[in-house]
C-alpha cells in the first residue's frame, strides 16, 4: 500500500473532472485520478452540442434558458442553480472558444448555434437556436479541448487507478472528507490519497440498463463510494431515455438530427409528433418523445417484423447537410446497420441515457449529507452530482454545460477551501474495506459469474423501470435485484493476477451498479406520481402536492449487519417560476 | 404536415431489420501475453457462436466473459469514439469496436494480436504512455498572444475548415503503430502526435505554429515519414493523416501556414 498526500484529489477526468482540474491546478496541488485515459472519457461521446444564450443567431437571453431548464425539468429543478447554470452558460462557451474549442462559425465568424428539444423563445413560443456545437462531436471536441488544457496547465494525472472508497473521518462530531483509496489497474497495487479536498467527477451508471447510450465504463463507482459511507444520493429515480438510439444498440443517434431537421415516423409514415406536441414536435423534451415512442409501438404503429422501433427520417436532408452537419452519426447508422442515411431511414428506440440523480451538491459543489449539511472537503460536479439543474428531465445540451459550469465551480471551490483548511486525519487502516472486497473476491471460489448476473440486471431494469413504470413492475425489480444482490455474494473471478485484472474490476463495477439499481428502484417505487423522466402508469399525473420535493435516499446497516434503503425528501427550491402544467 | 412518405425507402432496412439472428461459428485466433505467468507470448484459438453482424469487440466480450475471463483488453465507449481498443486485427490495425465479424471473412480464422512498436503489457493492452507523450511534446493547446477578447475569437468557416480534418483523432494510436518507422525508431514523433501539431498549426487563432514547427524540425519529427500511407489507411476516424504530414513539411520550407 502506497499513502500519498495532495491538496486536492479529483476523481475522473471527463469534462467535469477536467473542467474542475483546469482551476484546481492553478490555485493547490493537484492529482487527478482517472480509471480510464482522460480522453477515453464518455464526454467523448457526447454530440449535439452546449445550451448558451450567447443569441449569435437570433434574439435570446439566459433568462429564456432558465425558464426552459426548469420547465424541461418539470419544476423538480432548484431554480436557484437553474438560474447560475444558464447565467455562466455565455462565459463557460466563451471560455473553451478562448482555449481553442473549434466551434462550427456562423458567416461572419462568430460561434454558430442550433436547435435542441425544449429551447424555446420567450417561454415556449418557438423553438431557439441555443446549441452551441462542433459539428456532431462537440463532446468529443470538449474533451480534446479540456485535455489539451490539461496538458498545457501540467496537471498531474494517475490514469488508469480506480478509486473505491472514500475515506470520512468525523472530527468534533462532524463528518469530514480525508481522502480516497484507489486500486492501480497495471499493478493491483493499492493506494491512498490523503487530500483536504475531493472532487468527484466520476460520471453517470448507465450500465444498469441493457439498451444505454453510456460506456461500459460508467458503472456509478463514485455515487456508490459516497453511498457505502452513509452520504445520501438525491432523486435517483430521475433516469432520462433518450428517445433516438439505433434499434437494440443503444448507440446515440443526436437529437442534433431532429435539431437539422430529423423527422420521426411511425410504420405508415406518419409524423407521430405532431400528435402529442404540437408545437415542438419532434423537438419536444427526451422523455415526452420517448414515451411518444413507445405509445406508437404499443399501439402497434412500430416498423419492422417485430414492430418494436420506429424510424428516424433524414432522407429529405440534403447530403452536404448531412455531411457537413452529422458526419458522425451518419456514419454510425453505416457502420452498424449498413443503412445510408440519406436514401433510408434510420430504425431507431428510447436508450437509456442519463442520471438526472446523483450526489447532492449545493451550487459551490459540496457534498450535502443531510437536506443541508455540507460535509466539508468534499465536492462533486457532472453526471455523478445532483444539483439540481436537471430535476426530473435533463435538456438536451444542458449536461455539457452543466460539466463546464459545475466542474469550474467546484474546482475552485475545493481548491480555495484546501488553501485554508488543514489535512484531516485518516482513518485507522484506511485501505481496509478495499482490500477486503478485493481479496474476498480475488480468493472466492463461489459459483456465481459476473456476467450472468450483470445480464439478468440489465433485463429486469429494462422490463421494469425504464420509459413505463407501474408499482407491480418496480416491486418486480426491487425483489430481482436483492436476489441478485443475494447471488453476487457468492460471485468469484478467473482471472486471480494482479497485473490488469480488468476481471476483478468488472466484478467490483457489478457491485456498484446492484447497489445503485436498488437505490433507484426503490426511490421510484415512492415516488406516487408522474414526473419528467420517472413515469408511473399507475398515477400519470404529477403531484404537486405530494410530491414537489427531491429524494434523499440513505444506506442503513443494521444492528445485525442488515442493509436497508430509508428515503427522506428534501424541499425545492423555488424563486421565480410557478409550476404549470408542462406543453410541447 | 407529414407529406413525405416512407413508400420509396419501405424496403430497404431489410437487411439491417432482419430480426433472426443467424449465428455462425467463428474462430478467434488471439495473441496472449501475460508476463506473471510466462514470459512467452503464444497464440490461443477460442470458437465462438457469433452474429456475424456483431462487433470483434462483442465477441471479446463473449470469450473474456464466458469462456477465460483472463483475457484482457481495454475498452469503453463501444462505438468509436473512446480510442481504446485499437488492435491488430487479421494483420490490420483497426478498433474492435469499429470492425464487424461479417467484414472480415469470418470462415477462416481471425487474428487479434496487440498494436506493434509498443510495449505489451498483457495480451491485447500496451503501454501507451510514449504515445501520449509524443503528443505532449507537440504543444497541443491553443497559443496565442496579447490581451483575450471579451467575446469568442472571430474565426471564418473556410478558416474553420482549414484544419476540421485533424480534430477528428481520438487519440486511438492505430496510426502510430502501423508505421514502420515508428516501429524501427522510438524517437520519431509518429503519425498521431504530428496530427495533434497540424490541427494548431493550421488553426487561424494560433499563435504557436513556429514553435511546434521547431520542435518537429529539432527531432526530425516529420522529415523520417516514407508516406507509405499506413496511418491513412488505419485511421478509423477517416483522417487524411499522409496528407496532413505532407502539409506540415511544406510549412517547415515555406514557414507559410
Ligand atoms: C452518447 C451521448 C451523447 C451525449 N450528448 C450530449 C450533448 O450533446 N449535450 C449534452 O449537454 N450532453 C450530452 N450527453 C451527456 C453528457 O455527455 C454527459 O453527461 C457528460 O459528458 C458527463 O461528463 P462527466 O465529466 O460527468 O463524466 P464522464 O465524461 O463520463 O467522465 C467520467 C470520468 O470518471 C472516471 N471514473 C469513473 N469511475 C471512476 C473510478 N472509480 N475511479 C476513477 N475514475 C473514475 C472516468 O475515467 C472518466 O474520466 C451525452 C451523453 C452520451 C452518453
Ligand atoms: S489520427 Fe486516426 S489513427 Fe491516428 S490516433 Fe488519431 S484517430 Fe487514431
Ligand atoms: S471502445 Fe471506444 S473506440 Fe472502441
Amino acid at each position: 500500500m502506497k499513502i500519498h498526500k495532495y491538496d486536492t484529489v479529483i476523481v475522473g477526468a471527463g469534462g467535469a473532472g477536467m473542467r474542475a482540474a483546469i482551476e484546481s491546478t492553478k490555485r493547490s496541488r493537484t492529482a487527478v485520478l482517472t480509471k480510464l485515459y482522460p480522453t477515453r472519457s464518455h464526454t467523448g461521446a457526447a454530440q449535439g452540442g452546449m445550451a448558451a444564450a450567447l443569441a449569435n443567431v437570433e434574439e435570446d437571453n439566459w433568462e429564456w434558458h432558465t425558464f426552459d431548464t426548469i420547465k424541461g425539468g418539470d419544476y423538480l429543478v432548484d431554480q436557484d442553480a437553474a438560474e447560475i447554470l444558464a447565467k455562466e452558460a455565455i462565459d463557460s462557451v466563451l471560455d473553451l472558444e478562448k482555449m481553442g474549442l473549434p466551434f462550427n462559425r456562423t458567416p461572419d465568424g462568430t460561434i454558430d448555434q442550433r436547435r435542441f428539444g425544449g429551447h424555446s423563445r420567450n417561454h415556449g413560443e418557438a423553438p431557439v437556436r441555443r446549441s452551441c456545437y462542433a459539428a456532431d462531436r462537440t463532446g468529443h471536441m470538449i474533451l480534446q479541448t479540456l485535455y489539451q488544457n490539461c496538458v498545457k496547465e501540467g496537471v498531474e494525472f494517475f490514469n488508469e487507478f480506480y478509486v473505491l472508497d472514500q475515506l470520512i473521518t468525523e472530527v468534533d462530531g462532524v463528518k469530514k472528507s480525508a481522502g480516497v483509496v484507489a486500486y492501480e489497474l497495471a499493478t493491483g497495487e493499492i493506494h491512498v490519497f490523503q487530500a483536504k479536498a475531493v472532487i468527484y467527477a466520476s460520471g453517470g451508471c448507465g450500465k444498469f440498463f441493457k439498451v444505454t447510450s453510456n460506456a461500459h465504463t460508467l458503472t456509478g463507482d463514485g455515487q456508490a463510494a459516497v453511498y457505502r459511507r452513509g452520504l445520501p444520493l438525491e432523486d435517483m429515480e430521475f433516469f432520462q431515455f433518450h428517445p433516438t438510439g439505433i434499434w437494440r444498440m443503444g448507440i446515440l443517434l443526436t437529437e442534433g438530427a431532429r435539431g437539422e431537421g430529423g423527422i420521426l415516423r411511425n410504420k405508415d409514415g406518419e409524423r407521430f409528433m405532431e400528435k402529442y406536441a404540437p408545437v415542438m414536435k419532434d423537438l419536444a423534451s427526451r422523455d415526452v418523445v420517448s414515451r411518444s415512442i413507445y405509445t406508437e409501438i404499443r399501439e402497434g404503429r412500430g416498423c419492422g417484423p417485430e414492430g418494436d422501433h420506429v424510424y428516424l427520417d433524414l432522407t429529405h436532408l440534403p447530403p452536404e447537410q448531412l455531411d457537413a452537419k452529422l458526419p458522425d452519426i451518419t456514419e454510425f447508422a453505416r457502420t452498424y446497420l449498413g443503412i445510408e442515411p440519406y436514401t433510408d431511414p434510420i430504425p431507431i428506440q428510447p436508450t437509456a441515457h442519463y442520471a438526472m440523480g446523483g450526489i447532492p451538491t449545493n451550487v459551490e459543489g459540496e457534498v450535502l449529507a443531510d437536506n443541508d449539511t455540507v460535509v466539508p472537503g468534499l465536492y462533486a460536479a457532472g453526471e455523478v452530482a445532483c444539483v439540481s439543474v436537471h430535476g426530473a428531465n435533463r435538456l438536451g445540451t444542458n449536461s455539457l454545460l452543466d460539466i463546464n459550469v459545475f466542474g469550474r465551480r467546484a474546482g475552485i471551490a475545493a481548491a480555495e477551501y484546501a488553501s485554508r483548511a488543514d489535512y484531516v486525519e485518516l482513518p485507522e487502516n484506511p485501505a481496509s474495506l478495499v482490500i477486503e472486497q478485493v481479496e474476498r473476491l480475488r480468493d472466492s471460489t463461489g459459483s456465481e459469474r459476473v456476467t450472468e448476473i450483470r445480464k439478468a440486471l440489465q433485463d429486469t431494469m429494462d422490463a421494469n423501470v425504464m420509459v413505463f413504470r407501474t408499482e407491480q413492475t418496480i416491486k418486480t425489480a426491487v425483489e430481482e435485484i436483492g436476489a441478485l444482490r443475494e447471488r453476487y455474494r457468492n460471485v468469484s473471478v478467473q482471472d486471480k493476477g494482479k497485473r490488469f485484472n480488468t476481471d476483478l474490476l468488472e466484478a467490483i463495477e457489478l457491485g456498484n451498479l446492484l447497489d445503485l439499481a436498488e437505490v433507484m428502484a426503490v426511490s421510484a417505487l415512492a415516488r406516487k406520481e408522474s414526473r419528467g423522466g420517472h413515469y408511473r402508469e399507475d398515477y400519470p399525473n404529477r403531484d404537486d402536492v405530494n410530491f414537489m420535493r427531491h429524494t434523499m435516499a440513505y444506506r442503513e446497516v443494521g444492528a445485525d449487519g442488515t442493509e436497508s434503503i430509508r428515503l427522506d425528501y428534501k424541499p425545492v427550491v423555488q424563486t421565480r417560476y410557478e409550476p404549470m402544467e408542462r406543453k410541447y | 404536415m407529414s407529406s413525405a412518405t416512407l413508400e420509396k425507402n419501405s424496403s430497404a432496412p431489410a437487411d439491417a431489420e432482419s430480426t433472426a439472428a443467424h449465428l455462425i461459428t467463428v474462430t478467434f485466433r488471439i495473441r496472449r501475453f501475460n508476463p506473471e505467468v510466462s514470459d512467452q507470448a503464444v497464440w490461443e484459438d477460442f470458437q465462438i457462436e457469433m452474429d456475424p453482424k456483431e462487433r470483434v469487440l462483442d465477441a471479446l466480450h463473449k470469450i473474456k466473459w464466458e469462456l477465460d475471463g483472463t483475457l484482457t483488453f481495454r475498452r469503453s465507449c463501444a462505438h468509436g469514439i473512446c480510442g481504446s481498443d485499437a488492435m491488430r486485427i487479421n494483420g490490420r490495425n483497426r478498433l474492435a469496436c469499429k470492425t464487424l465479424i461479417k467484414d472480415i471473412n469470418p470462415h477462416k480464422p481471425i487474428s487479434v494480436e496487440p498494436i506493434k512498436g509498443l510495449t505489451v503489457l498483457k495480451d491485447l493492452v500496451v503501454d501507451m504512455e510514449p504515445f501520449f507523450q509524443a503528443y505532449r511534446d507537440v504543444m497541443p493547446f491553443l497559443i496565442t498572444t496579447g490581451n483575450e477578447p471579451t467575446r469568442e475569437r472571430r474565426q471564418s468557416a473556410a478558416d474553420r475548415e482549414r484544419f476540421d480534418d485533424t480534430t477528428k483523432c481520438i487519440l486511438c494510436a492505430a496510426c502510430t503503430s502501423s508505421c514502420p518507422v515508428f516501429w524501427n525508431d522510438g524517437q520519431y514523433f509518429g503519425p498521431a502526435a504530428i496530427v495533434g501539431a497540424h490541427r494548431f498549426i493550421f488553426d487561424s487563432r494560433d499563435e504557436g505554429g513556429e514553435q511546434r514547427l521547431e520542435i518537429l524540425n529539432d527531432r526530425d519529427g516529420v522529415w523520417r515519414c516514407r508516406t507509405t500511407f499506413n496511418c491513412t489507411e488505419a485511421c478509423p476516424r477517416g483522417i487524411e493523416i499522409t496528407k496532413a504530414i505532407q502539409e506540415v513539411k511544406r510549412a517547415l520550407i515555406t514557414r507559410r501556414f
